[in-house]
């Protein structure tokens, strides 16, 4: 096939206000106008958002999962950023 | 579904460390992890998910012929709206998977190329015709019907974008076999005629539907490894046996009978046990030799061409936009 690839655009959708909004899938679409009404067939029929975004999916930069390790294994050496991980009597009550 | 930057060939081949790789793979998926689509897969993993997931959306969307068929003739406006709303579902599922498959580094075009040629397969049940508006309600009650069967587990499979995918479709199927039942509900508590002509797409419909879940276990070349790989939950055959238990109650209730006289309850074992299908016809529909596999072909290679212009003129538009915008910055700098 010779035909030109459409471009791909990731979809992320606003279910509500007050919510962030949340990668929910891709469509395929010559440009941004036309991939936001792709999205909008696409993924909210039944009232799954207010608001869309889309993004050229190429101009996401993901982290390498070979990377994992060295990225977050580092948090689980550090129980001192939680909460729970301070002593407060009980009788000074809830904190 | 998800960014494909990071999706390379492996390079360089080097056995002690795939196989060190390997089980690692098969310890996360044993660990009921979900693989994401960046991470190291084995290749066999890989290609048996894009003929799967592919196969799958090519169902979806050749699906959307038969019931196709029937929108322009439905009988009131109301099923004329919910029969258009199911189409364009179907429409939807196809997206979903394509978008899945393509994470694991194949092309839209590239299945859609697959599907067109009559090199990829679709399930054998969108190669029967829908001759009266009965069919409409066989195909939602029974045809969804066995597709939810097949769905729910594979909302659990291992490889993270199909499972979403499976879960968004889920949700949505459950009005297509309602909207079905309902349908055949309304003929069999309607005329003589018209109950005829329910317990007729029931006839028609029936053993075909029981082949959607593929050959039995014992011929099925896929399944040991894929359930071992977490992919499929259940076997062909469980899988053919739940949607037996369920649809049995459901086509009495119509007051319908079942096209098969060895249909019999097994009070033992609380299964409904069923005659032998024929394979013999599973495996001519499935060769191309169904009654519709041609005209369906035919129908999605016209679709394709004759929509040939709208792809090419959108693209020229986006870019002489492009151009154009570009010009506008460079003479306002
Ligand atoms: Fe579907
Ligand atoms: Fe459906």
């Amino acid at each position: 096939m010779t035909e030109t690839p459409m471009p791909l655009w990731e979809v992320f959708i606003r279910a509500r206000t007050g919510l962030a909004h949340r990668h929910v899938g891709s469509v395929h679409a010559a440009d941004a106008e036309m991939a936001l009404q792709a999205a909008r067939d696409t993924y909210t029929r039944r009232g799954e958002g207010l608001s869309i975004w889309v993004v050229p999916s190429a101009a996401i930069t993901a982290s390498d999962p070979a990377d994992k390790d060295m990225l977050f294994e580092p948090t689980a050496s550090k129980p001192y950023r939680h909460p729970t991980f301070y002593t407060v009597p009980d009788e000074v009550g809830h904190m | 579904m998800y960014t494909q930057a990071l999706n390379q060939p492996e390079t360089g081949p080097n056995a002690a460390e795939d196989a060190a790789r390997l089980a690692r793979f098969e310890a996360r998926i044993d660990a009921e992890e979900r693989i994401e689509p960046n991470d190291w897969m084995p290749e066999a993993y890989r290609r048996t998910l894009i003929r799967q997931i592919s196969q799958h959306a090519h169902s979806e969307i050749v699906g959307m012929l038969p019931e196709g068929n029937w929108i322009t003739r439905a009988p009131s406006l109301r099923r004329k709206a919910a029969l258009l709303a199911k189409v364009q579902d179907e429409g939807g599922h196809g997206l979903y998977l394509y978008a899945a498959a393509e994470t694991l580094g194949v092309t839209r075009e590239e299945l859609v190329a697959q599907l067109l040629s009559g090199r990829a397969k679709y399930s054998s049940i969108f190669n029967y015709p829908t001759l009266t508006w009965a069919d409409i309600g066989a195909i939602g009650w029974l045809v969804d019907g066995a597709a939810i069967m097949n769905q729910i587990p594979l909302c659990r499979t291992s490889y993270g974008p199909y499972a979403r995918a499976m879960i968004r479709i889920c949700k949505e199927e459950s009005f297509h076999q309602r909207q079905g039942y309902e349908i055949m509900l309304t003929l069999c508590r309607g005329t003589p005629e018209q109950k005829a002509m329910a317990q007729d797409a029931l006839d028609r419909w029936w053993w075909p539907a029981l082949m959607m879940f593929g050959p039995p276990d014992s011929e099925s070349a896929h399944t040991a490894q894929s359930m071992r790989w977490k992919i499929k939950r259940f076997t062909n055959d469980e899988l053919r046996q739940q949607f037996v238990d369920a649809t049995v109650p459901q086509g009495h209730y119509l007051g319908l009978t079942f096209p098969d006289p060895e249909l019999r309850f097994d009070p033992a074992t609380g299964h409904w046990r069923f005659g032998a299908i024929d394979w013999e016809e599973f495996r001519r529909v499935l060769a191309g030799d169904g009654p519709c596999n041609r005209e369906r072909l035919e129908t999605r290679r016209r679709a394709h061409d004759e929509g040939a212009w709208v792809r090419e003129a959108a693209l020229a538009h986006a870019a002489k936009r492009r151009a154009r915008a570009a010009a506008q910055k460079i003479a306002a700098e």
